[in-house]
Parts: C-alpha cells; sequence; structure tokens
C-alpha cells in the first residue's frame, strides 16, 4: 500500500500561543512495498513525518493519501479504523503500552478491536508468538513477568496481529542490547519480505538505515529535503553533514582507508561485510603492484 | 596506593523469592572497585547489570553476601551516608528533572541539603562549566536535546561532589550525537577531576574507553580485565548476546575475506594503518 505527503504543513497547538511549526511544505512518496528508512537530527520533524502515516496527527496544510484514503487539512476526517489498521505503527518503547492480564489477551486486543473472531485472533497471537522467537508457554504469563526483551516482542506481536499492510517503525531497537537489536532488525526484514510489506523505519542509526533500507528520505527542519537510494544518499558526505548527520561507520571507513592508500573501493559499501569483501578485492588487485 | 571504593563480596539477588525457586538476577558476584578507576559493567539486557546498580546504591539489599561502599557496608542504617557521596544518573533524560531552569535543576539537591546560598552558587556554575552547559544555565530543561539533559544530570551529580559517579545506561536512549557528548564529558571530567566512575552499558564502543571492564551474563560474572583482554576473547562476547567495537569486526571480517591482519584493532585509526602497511609491503 503507498502513502503520499503533499505540501504537508503541521503546527502543533494551532492557532494558539504556544503554536509550534513542525512540519513545512514536506512532499514524501513512499511506493507500496519498499522499504523506506527516514533519518534526521533530532528534532528534525521525523516523529511528527511517522503520525501522519496513520492519521494520528492530521496535516494543518497540504493532503496525505493513506492508500485511496484521502486525509485533507481543513477537512473532517471520520471513521479512520480501517486506516489504523491498514498501517501498524510500532512506538519507542511499545512495551511500556502492554496493559492484559496475559500474554495472549493483549496480543489478541487489537485484532478483537477490529472485530476479527476470537478464534482467528488467537491463532494469529499463537502463529506470532513463535514467529517472534517467543516460547510458546509465554501465552499465559503476565506481559510484566517477562524480561524487557521479551516485553518489546510481544508489543510488536500485538501490532503485527492486525495485519497491517504498512508497517511504521519508531526507532525499534532503542534501549536493547546489540544482540536483541540485531535479531529484532532481521525479523522486521523478513517479515517486509513473507508478508510483502510496505515498511518505514525511522531511525537514528545510519548502518540500519543503510543495511535494511531501499529507499532514504532526510528530514531537516520540519522539511524533507533528500530522498533517494542508501548508495547515492551515503556516498555523499557534504550533504549529510549540511543535515548534521553522518554516514554509516562502513562508509567512513572505506573513505579513511581509500585516503590513505590511494585504492579506490569503486562502489560505496554500506554495510561491514560488503566493506570487508571490498577491501580484500582491492588488495588482491592493487597489492604486490607497488 | 590505591584504596577501595566499592566491592561486592560474593553478592546473591534473587527477586520473589518466595514464588517458587527462581534463577537469582544476580549470583555470587564479587569485585572491587578502586579510587581512580573508571569501571564499564556490560552485559546482555537481563545479565543482572541494572540489579547490580540497585544494589550499589541501595535501593536493593543482597541476600546473601555484601555491598560495602566507602568501607561502609550497605544497610539500611548507612544508606543515607553513602548515598550523599554517590551521584547516579539514569537512562532516561526526561525523568530526573525537576527545576524550571538547568541552573535551579543542577541546585536542587544542594537546596535539599541546606547548602548555603553563596556556596550552592559557586557548585552549580562549578558543575555546568565541568559538563559545558553554562551557557544554558537560564534555559528550560525540557528544551534540551536527549545528550544535553544528560549533561545537566550529570551536573547536578556532580554539585554533590560525590566520590563516586554511576551512570546507569545513561548513553541508552541518546542519538549519536548525544552519547558522543555524554561520552566526551566523562572523559574530560576523567582527565580534570580523577573522579572514580561505574558505567553500567551496553554499548561497547563506550566500555573500551574504560580502564576496566565486568562483563555480565545470566547473572553471573563472566569475565574482568582491561578492554583489550576483554574483548580478545571475540566469539565468547558474541555469544553472550554483546558485541565487538567496529574495528575489532571489522578486523575479523577482513581476516576471514583474507587479509593477512597481524594484529586486534581497537581503533579505526591503527586497522587503517596495518592496512596501509600490509598494502605498501604487499
Amino acid at each position: 500500500m503507498e502513502i503520499l505527503l503533499k505540501g504537508v504543513g503541521y503546527s502543533y497547538a494551532k492557532d494558539t500561543p504556544f503554536e509550534k511549526r513542525a512540519l513545512t511544505d514536506v512532499d514524501l512518496h513512499i511506493p507500496s512495498g519498499s522499504y523506506t528508512a527516514i533519518i534526521g537530527h533530532t528534532g528534525s520533524g521525523k516523529s511528527t513525518v511517522l503520525q501522519h502515516l496513520n492519521a494520528l496527527l492530521k496535516p494543518t496544510e497540504g493532503v496525505v493519501m493513506i492508500g485511496d484514503r484521502k486525509i485533507e487539512a481543513g477537512v473532517k476526517a471520520k471513521d479512520l479504523r480501517n486506516v489504523r489498521r491498514q498501517v501498524g505503527i510500532v512506538f519507542q518503547f511499545p512495551e511500556q503500552q502492554l496493559f492484559d492480564e496475559t500474554v495472549l489477551k493483549d496480543i489478541m486486543f487489537g485484532p478483537l478491536n477490529f472485530g476479527v473472531p476470537e478464534k482467528e485472533a488467537e491463532r494469529r497471537a499463537r502463529e506470532l508468538v513463535v514467529q517472534l522467537g517467543l516460547p510458546e508457554g509465554v501465552l499465559d504469563k503476565s506481559p510484566f513477568d517477562l524480561s524487557g526483551g521479551q516485553m518489546r516482542r510481544v508489543a510488536i506481536a500485538g501490532v503485527l496481529a492486525m495485519e497491517p499492510e504498512v508497517l511504521v517503525l519508531d526507532e525499534p531497537t532503542a534501549g536493547l542490547d546489540p544482540r536483541g537489536r540485531r535479531e529484532i532488525m532481521d525479523l522486521f526484514h523478513e517479515l517486509h519480505i513473507t508478508k510483502n510489506l510496505t515498511t518505514v523505519l525511522v531511525t537514528h542509526s545510519m548502518e540500519d538505515a543503510a543495511r535494511y533500507a531501499d529507499r532514504i528520505a532526510i528530514m531537516h527542519k520540519g522539511r524533507c529535503v533528500v530522498t533517494g537510494e542508501p548508495k547515492a544518499i551515503f556516498s555523499n558526505e557534504e550533504q549529510l553533514q549540511d543535515y548534521s548527520l553522518q554516514p554509516p561507520r562502513s562508509v567512513r571507513l572505506q573513505r579513511d582507508f581509500e585516503e590513505r592508500t590511494g585504492l579506490k573501493l569503486g562502489e560505496v559499501s554500506l554495510t561491514e561485510e560488503v566493506l570487508a569483501k571490498n577491501i580484500a578485492l582491492a588488495m588482491a588487485d592493487g597489492g604486490g603492484s607497488l | 596506593m590505591n584504596s577501595e571504593i566499592l566491592s561486592f563480596e560474593n553478592v546473591t539477588f534473587t527477586y520473589n523469592a518466595e514464588d517458587g525457586p527462581v534463577r537469582p538476577a544476580v549470583a555470587d558476584v564479587s569485585f572491587s572497585i578502586q579510587q581512580g578507576e573508571w569501571i564499564a559493567l556490560v552485559g546482555h539486557n537481563g545479565s543482572g547489570k541494572s540489579t547490580i546498580a540497585k544494589l550499589m546504591n541501595g535501593l536493593l539489599f543482597p541476600n546473601k553476601g555484601k555491598v560495602k561502599v566507602f568501607g561502609q557496608e550497605m544497610s539500611e542504617e548507612t544508606l543515607w551516608d553513602i548515598r550523599s557521596d554517590l551521584g547516579m544518573v539514569f537512562q532516561n533524560p526526561d525523568n530526573q528533572f525537576v527545576g524550571a531552569t538547568v541552573q535551579d535543576d543542577v541546585a536542587f539537591a544542594l537546596e535539599n541539603n541546606g547548602v548555603p546560598h553563596a556556596v550552592m552558587v559557586e557548585r552549580v556554575h562549578e558543575a555546568l562549566s565541568q559538563v559545558k552547559m553554562e551557557d544554558y544555565k537560564d534555559h528550560e530543561p525540557h528544551h534540551l536535546s536527549g545528550g544535553q539533559k544528560q549533561r545537566v544530570a550529570i551536573a547536578g551529580a556532580l554539585a554533590m561532589r560525590p566520590k563516586l559517579l554511576i551512570l546507569d545506561e545513561a548513553t541508552s536512549m541518546l542519538d549519536p550525537q548525544g552519547r558522543m557528548e555524554v561520552i566526551e564529558t566523562i572523559r574530560r571530567l576523567r582527565e580534570s577531576t580523577g573522579l572514580t566512575v561505574i558505567s553500567i552499558t551496553h554499548d561497547l564502543e563506550e566500555a573500551a574507553l574504560a580502564e576496566r571492564i565486568i562483563v555480565m551474563n545470566l547473572g553471573q560474572k563472566n569475565m574482568e580485565g582491561t578492554p583489550a583482554a576483554v574483548f580478545s576473547q571475540g566469539s565468547k562476547l558474541t555469544d553472550m548476546g554483546l558485541d565487538l567495537p567496529f574495528a575489532m569486526r571489522m578486523t575479523h571480517l577482513l581476516q576471514e575475506a583474507g587479509v593477512g591482519l597481524q594484529e586486534e584493532h581497537m581503533t579505526e585509526d591503527k586497522l587503517v594503518d596495518e592496512l596501509w602497511k600490509y598494502y605498501s609491503k604487499a
């Protein structure tokens, strides 16, 4: 499902003395089936954009198209249930939203609310628990007796149980240890492919954006200033600096390596694994000729 | 001569012990921290790190063993005495502000402790300059960035002139820039004051800067040593859900790809150096 923001502006507390502008004239196209990373410095407007993707916020200017549903500034939007079901958002620290007596009930809450029959909701919960790598016995436990990492997975299962077409992730790995981070990001990538999702990742991690996304959008001072493919975005270090961002570590190391040795690796290395291969290749070709 | 500032002696702690047998959150852990050290306590989620932090400041007491801080055993009686010399900064930058301005906030604990006004002004000024936040003294804390908030929280702890500063995952909710700001602040503080710092973290880049690392796994102390010694354990760390610093991961990936690097590198500079030497000799 595609999402399109056209000329979107948003002011918090509009028409009050506390009015604060967060977005100005944002054009952003999220094609169906894409994995888009939205990056930008703290305060750049990333989170405000995110809340427009399922109409939690409605634009104060411009238009948001969510699939074929149109949300327009100044026009009252009625019955957004379908939009909320189609676009699932995993917020930062989603485990803070767990509330029910058992994990099973917590995961079933969303689908039941959207009118999914109880049997089907339970089937989804059982399947998701396995997919998310949680032990099966967890279903009857209180979510508050689980470890932080497990609570995070339960909360994510609750969003996935609504079978959204678009999955929006707001810093989904914040506070997790390195292995937990990697496992969760790999899981989202797998879901993106197997469930044909459209995925939007809001992140501070240039490494995650480079590794997983096929499109990057940069937010800066409330505007969407650049969109493009990861290789193009991350090889333009000057442009990133203009927006207070840095390339991923692998790209920075590639730059240092090229400057020091005078070798050129050709393309920009978006992950550590690719960089290691490219360096090994360049040294095998170029080494010895000196 | 070093003197001991904090120690754990065979400390065991179990949550909800009455609900039947559960794995202790901290099991028979011993270590000793000397004055002037910078210690990183690392471990995966659920390894017992946070429980250790709570045992260090008397939010929890051990079921077995002893926690000693500044030479006194932690107990209901000594706890307030100990806490007055112990500064703590927590994970969430938004949950630790009480003052309307940055300087009010830093002054809060001083005021609570009845420090005279003139001394208070001087201490607040000194603490804010140590974290390079003087220019923000009249700002509202909520409007600062995450890194700035944590620096103000550190200043609040420093104003009390603590003998020991404990950072409980103080960088884990920050963006990369905020994380750098905080780490840089700690590094400068250590250089100028030699303050004893314990940082509880799973950021291995941060741990690499410490003098000694204590690795926790499943409630037990798994390793202890210099960053170089700990990181040389490679796969043992990754098996525990931890990671290696970026330069070391790259060193291993390059070796796997057939680049014959001889040394383990903890910094990118050193890695590029050896690559260059290797290349120019080849």
